[in-house]
């Protein structure tokens, strides 16, 4: 189809030369400036758009180092602020009236404090009463909403079973799901393709069908609060990755495991020593996007999860919510980008199998 | 490693050996062992599809006859759960919210990642940074997103209405108000197509250029040119992408957990199906009940999939060869 557009393209250009100018050169600088004109109607919508799409990204971040005072402000403050205070009242006469920024907010109306004013010796922690927010304020950043929440939950303990249970679930995921794709695509036997059909329907079966007797079940054997439930059913395959391995495994050439099995390899090496590394892209495009599932999921921890120190960091967050309600946005926004960060540093080192895995499975936004 | 059949070298040997006659006489052999093989790789799947779906589904299926609190055993009851069902008007409403939010959330999700798409698929400079900006908001963990939503979409404080202030619009209560609630979840759903976006820019890449050249000579504009030859290529990804979020919103679920803390207020407003579900089961321990529920969403989402895909040959087209 190209060729002969060329060839029509050479025709005109001949005729041209014959019968003067072909009308198309007089069309060309239009064409230029109207794609002059599409790229700036381009990066208009992009600007536009892309500042929509990343302003709430800089709302967390920036909320989250907000001292809790300087939150609920109409206008808000840009870029974090911290209020400027007057101490009063203080044991000794000489700290009174001296300008302090607040810098860390501790339990029983103390604060820890940083002066203004160089010469000051006085204390570091006071107690102030009736914080309200000064006028007078000066940038700088509220770090403490970041431990501040570790009062009620414990965060970093929650990042790290978040963190054991994902990895936990992406190893298993890949070697059942690999184990099953390679039963299904390089073995021939009877009945593979039934068992391919049934795998693939499970697709359909919400989870909440089977929410409730996987949870009699699981509490029948005691594995409530405990990580067991959300890991074990991972080493047992899942449809989804079953069935793109087994494309991907398809893909690869009969003749190199022929050879293999000539050599003498079994099924077992072939697997292990064939399709397994040249399945390394595949199966760290879906890794990758297994890892991301297995860290948002909600409703299955919510379910067998109950002691805080064994939840996961999204029923944590959850938790912390409810603790707050509207209260305390900083240390909730905080949370938030405590969860978020080991996705996004994820996708920040491993965007070419980010984006290949979601392109590949379709990924539910 | 001995636990694994081996189809050994001396397999191979013993076959040459033997000629023709014994190579007939081992495929009987070779098929069986393949058989066994390839049973004993689909283990893990066979083994979990009996514990983690067959037998679930199974009890719950029983479970949705019978009166289940969980701490005494489940006894049956016959046809209740679904009669008391379908006189419960919370279950309706839970069916209304659901199918408010599919209805609108889905199309505009689709809608907007393809516009994004395209916008991301022309050729300026600095393209990978925007593709980067819009794409990363999906990959937020959905708990985060939420609690940021719901700091974004504060009727006193958040930022949306700050836009809107600033844009001269009427500022909107959203969350705390019951007809604002559900607009106010489609509207951070729109934030997370990210993932749709992608698919969509992939399948741009497929759409052959020819076809676009040509149109363009037969004096097709840019509108003209999307609509009859991007959107007819981009149909089967357009369709998935229908499918699955169909699905999804069906069983739409964290967002509106997190963001009203487990109640789906205010005055039920987001109250969603699968919230319901899992307040009767965990809340109310009413686990009959709650696999009454489940049933009826299976079927709901089995006869809307299956719906789309009998009428799918109308509106996808799946290449011309």
């Amino acid at each position: 189809m190209a060729e002969s557009r060329e060839k029509a393209r050479q025709h005109s250009v001949s005729a041209g030369v014959l019968l003067g100018p072909a009308p198309r050169r007089t069309k060309k600088p239009v064409r230029f400036l109207s794609r002059r004109l599409v790229a700036a109607v381009t990066y208009f919508w992009l600007i536009v758009l892309g500042t929509a799409f990343t302003l709430p990204f800089f709302w967390l971040v920036s909320t989250s180092f907000k001292p809790p005072e300087r939150i609920q402000r109409w206008p808000p403050d840009i870029l974090p602020r911290l209020s400027v205070h007057l101490t009063q009242n203080l044991p000794n006469p000489a700290d009174n009236g001296r300008r302090v920024v607040i810098v860390d907010r501790l339990p029983g109306e103390r604060f820890r404090i940083r002066p203004l004013d160089a010469g000051y010796r006085g204390r570091r922690v006071v107690h102030i009463e009736n914080l309200r927010a000064t006028e007078q304020t000066r940038p700088g950043l509220a770090l403490y909403n970041y431990t501040r929440g570790l009062v009620f939950i414990p965060f970093f303990q929650q990042l790290r079973n978040t963190l054991v249970i994902c990895v936990a679930c992406v190893i298993g995921t890949m070697l059942s799901c690999s184990l099953v794709a390679y039963g299904l695509a390089k073995i021939d036997w009877r009945g593979r393709n039934v068992v391919l059909m049934i795998i693939l329907s499970t697709m359909m079966l919400p989870f909440q069908v089977t929410m409730v007797p996987l949870f009699a079940v699981f509490s029948r054997f005691g594995w409530v609060d405990t990580f067991l439930p959300l890991t074990v059913p991972a080493f047992f395959g899942n449809a989804f990755y079953i069935f793109l391995l087994r494309q991907f495994f398809l893909t690869i050439p009969q003749e190199l495991e022929d050879a293999a099995i000539i050599d003498g390899a079994g099924h077992w090496s072939v697997y292990a020593r064939i399709v397994l590394p040249l399945s390394k892209p595949a199966l760290s495009a879906f890794g990758v996007i297994a890892f991301l599932g297995s860290w948002n999921s909600f409703i299955w921890p919510l379910i067998v999860i109950n002691r805080p120190s064994m939840k996961t960091l999204p029923i944590g967050l959850q938790s912390l919510q409810g603790f707050y309600g509207d209260g305390n946005w900083a240390v909730l926004m905080a949370g938030a980008v405590i969860a978020s960060l080991p996705v996004l540093t994820i996708f920040l080192l491993a965007q070419r199998q980010f984006i290949e895995g979601i392109t590949l499975t379709g990924l539910k936004a | 490693m001995s636990a694994w059949p081996d189809k050994g070298k001396d397999d191979c040997v013993e076959r040459l050996r033997d000629g023709v006659s014994g190579h007939l006489r081992r495929a009987g052999a070779a098929r069986r062992r393949n058989l066994r093989n390839g049973l004993l790789f689909c283990s893990p799947a066979l083994l979990g599809l009996a514990v983690f779906t067959l037998y679930p589904v199974l009890a719950s299926l029983y479970y949705s006859f019978c009166n289940y609190p969980m701490l005494k055993p489940p006894v049956w009851v016959g046809l209740a759960n679904y009669k008391t069902l379908f006189r419960d008007p919370v279950f309706y409403t839970s069916l209304f919210n659901t199918a408010y939010y599919a209805i609108f959330a889905t199309p505009l999700g689709i809608v907007t990642a393809f516009l994004l798409a395209l916008l991301l698929n022309q050729k300026v400079k600095g393209m990978a940074l925007f593709r980067t900006m819009f794409f990363v908001p999906s990959i937020v963990p959905m708990v985060a997103a939420s609690v940021l939503w719901l700091w974004l979409l504060n009727p006193q404080y958040g930022w949306i209405n700050v836009v809107l202030h600033a844009l001269h619009l009427p500022e909107l209560k959203w969350l705390a108000d019951p007809d604002q609630a559900k607009p106010a979840l489609i509207l951070m759903s729109t934030w997370g197509v990210g993932g749709w976006m992608l698919i969509y820019l992939a399948g741009l890449q497929d759409v052959p250029k020819e076809l676009h050249e040509a149109a363009e000579i037969d004096g097709a504009g840019p509108v003209a040119r999307a609509w009859h030859v991007t959107v007819p290529f981009m149909s089967p990804h357009l369709f998935f992408t229908l499918v699955m979020g169909f699905i999804g919103a069906a069983q739409y679920f964290t967002q509106a957990y997190v963001m009203t803390n487990g109640q789906g207020g205010p005055v039920d407003s987001t109250r969603f199906f699968s919230l319901y579900l899992f307040q009767n089961a965990f809340q109310y321990w009413k686990m009959g009940y709650a696999c009454a529920m489940a049933w009826i969403l299976f079927i709901v989402i089995l006869g809307f999939t299956l719906l789309l895909f009998k009428t799918s040959a109308r509106y996808v087209y799946y290449g011309g060869e």
